[in-house]
């Protein structure tokens, strides 16, 4: 690991200032994605601020038309939120199904929207040169390289590494806004907008200047939320990013049929938490049946491109976004 | 505000109840500092990545990972290893129940999944085989002595909750 100053925090403006001070400065937050690149040499601060001990970013308010959750709060805090876990079910679900119990209670819900790619070829610079998001320009490693966890949507000839984060996919499904803040201005963004695709600068992966601190994200409530569900599959049963996985939430008219809303998100499959909006179009207005749900699932892939090993996703997605629809319609 | 320079400096950690003063380096990881700098070899180092669950430490009553946690952040806090959980020399509940189910084979991962064994039940993520799975799947046993560690888990919640053991 390089070596670095540490800066403790314990008010939002110190932390403002003292992240503006110096070229590499950066946030400390869980450590969990921070300390673990630094270890693999991908990150090299010559900073760290430490906001954990920041005041009154840890707080989750469940109201009646959002849920605003602190973006110091815990993964495991919010899962276990008791109103999030009964009435907002994929917010809880997406978190408590990533990493592990210790992991969660460290890892904070602001350096979860900032998690970085787990592509290995990104993560061990020692041994692979080529990877365009660590370094610009050198080449990606992946598209020739084991690519079976890399993403089949939104890549580009610059890279093709899937963005890793569970929960950013349920924010993705239910339209939430993250809050941002720097010493000068404060901005709400909405999330479709956080999250960039690699296009030719896969080195750019948020549209946050380096002394932006997110303080909040909020999630509109809908009856969409209320019924909804996270689906993730992968190699094993826990501790283990996805495979593919599906937000979904659901709301039926007055005669229990008829689709009146729907939000369809995959993880685990797309360089960003991909929204799957024509699925969700198809479906607005039909009966909500097996072969309906079945036929507008596959739309959730529609332009996926393969690199030879993650080819199964493409056949998986669709089915994982399927069955999430089914639990949440009560077809099982 | 805290600052510590690039070289280090004084960092005051409260481990199991005792202070101590370490002149170390902001990269130093709490794990490091455990074994290297206070010489409480309990903790183990497995992945050093955030991948095994052998470093499974308590910050403030939480389980958390030692190998992610940089030592400056927890200054202050209160920090609990295994070398914390028997008191005046009569083991933890859940060391009892590991002993009674034979819940090892190499013991390298043991002291990790005590610790977070012990989070798990104060959890309350103790109702089935299948919760406790889930709720301790961060504690890899590369010898698979997974079977025989639920049961250890299971059976310690189990004792602790008809009081014949003890809180932690
Ligand atoms: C072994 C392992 C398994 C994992 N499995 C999963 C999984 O299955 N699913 C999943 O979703 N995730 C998983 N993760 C990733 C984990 O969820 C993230 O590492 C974690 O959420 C990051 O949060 P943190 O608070 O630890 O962030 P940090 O590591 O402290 O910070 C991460 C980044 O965010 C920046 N940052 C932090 N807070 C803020 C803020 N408030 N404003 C602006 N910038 C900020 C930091 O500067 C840094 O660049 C796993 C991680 C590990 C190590
Ligand atoms: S997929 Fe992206 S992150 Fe992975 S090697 Fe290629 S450029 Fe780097
Ligand atoms: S040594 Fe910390 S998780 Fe493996
Ligand atoms: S007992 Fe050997 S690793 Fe678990």
């Amino acid at each position: 690991m390089n070596n670095f100053e540490y800066v403790r925090a314990t008010a939002i403006p110190d932390a403002l200032k003292a992240v503006a001070r110096q070229t590499g400065s950066r946030f400390l937050a869980g450590g969990t994605t921070m300390v673990d690149l630094m270890k693999c040499g991908v990150e090299l601060p010559s900073a760290l601020i430490d906001i954990t001990r920041l005041p009154g970013l840890d707080t989750i308010e469940a109201g009646p038309t959002s849920v605003r959750i602190g973006a110091l709060s815990r993964m495991s805090d919010v899962a276990d939120h008791p109103t999030i876990r009964k009435e907002f079910p994929v917010l809880s679900e997406s978190l408590w199904r990533g990493a592990s119990a210790q992991l969660r209670n460290m890892a904070t819900i602001g350096g979860n929207l900032m998690q970085r790619t787990r592509c290995s070829y990104f993560r061990e610079p020692g041994v692979y040169g080529a990877c365009n998001k660590r370094d610009p320009g050198s080449g990606c490693a992946a598209l020739e390289g084991i690519n079976r966890g890399h993403a089949v949507l939104g890549t580009s000839p610059s890279c093709i590494a899937t963005n890793p984060g569970d929960f950013a996919v349920a924010l993705v499904a239910f339209d939430a806004t993250v809050h941002v803040e720097n010493g000068k201005a404060q901005r709400r963004i909405p999330i479709d907008d956080f999250f960039l695709l690699p296009g030719d600068t896969p080195d750019l992966e948020h549209p946050l200047s380096s002394d932006e601190l997110i303080v909040a994200v909020e999630v509109p409530t809908s009856s969409a939320l209320r019924r909804s569900h996270y689906l993730k599959v992968r190699d094993r049963e826990s501790y283990e990013f996805a495979a593919a996985s599906a937000a979904v939430g659901l709301e039926l008219e007055a005669d229990g049929r008829t689709i009146r809303d729907v939000r369809i998100a995959l993880g685990g499959i797309a360089t960003r938490p991909w929204r799957a909006r024509t699925a969700e179009e198809a479906l607005v207005g039909r009966t909500f049946d097996e072969p309906t749900v079945r036929g507008a699932s596959r739309l959730a892939i529609e332009g996926a491109v393969d690199h030879g090993e993650n080819r199964f996703k493409i056949d998986l997605a669709p089915r994982v976004v399927a069955r999430a629809l089914l639990t949440v319609g009560g077809i099982t | 505000m805290v600052k510590s320079p690039i070289t280090g400096g004084g960092v005051r950690l409260r481990i199991n109840g005792s202070e101590h003063l370490l002149q170390i380096e902001p990269r130093v990881t709490l794990l490091d500092a455990l074994r290297e700098y206070v010489h409480l070899n309990g903790t183990k180092k497995g992945c050093d990545q955030g991948q095994c669950g052998a470093c499974t430490v308590h910050v403030d009553g939480r389980r958390v990972l030692a190998c992610l946690t940089l030592a400056s952040q927890v200054e202050g806090l209160a920090i609990t290893t295994i070398e914390g959980l028997a008191v005046n020399g009569s083991l933890h509940p859940v060391q009892e129940a590991f002993i009674r189910h034979d819940a090892f084979q190499c013991g390298y991962c043991t002291s990790g999944q005590i610790m977070s064994a012990v989070g798990c039940i104060d959890e309350g993520r103790t109702e089935s085989d299948t919760t406790v799975r889930e709720y301790m799947s961060g504690n890899l046993c590369r010898c698979g002595a997974y079977p025989h560690i639920v049961a250890a888990v299971r059976d310690a919640a189990q004792a602790m909750d008809s009081g014949e053991g003890r809180s932690r």
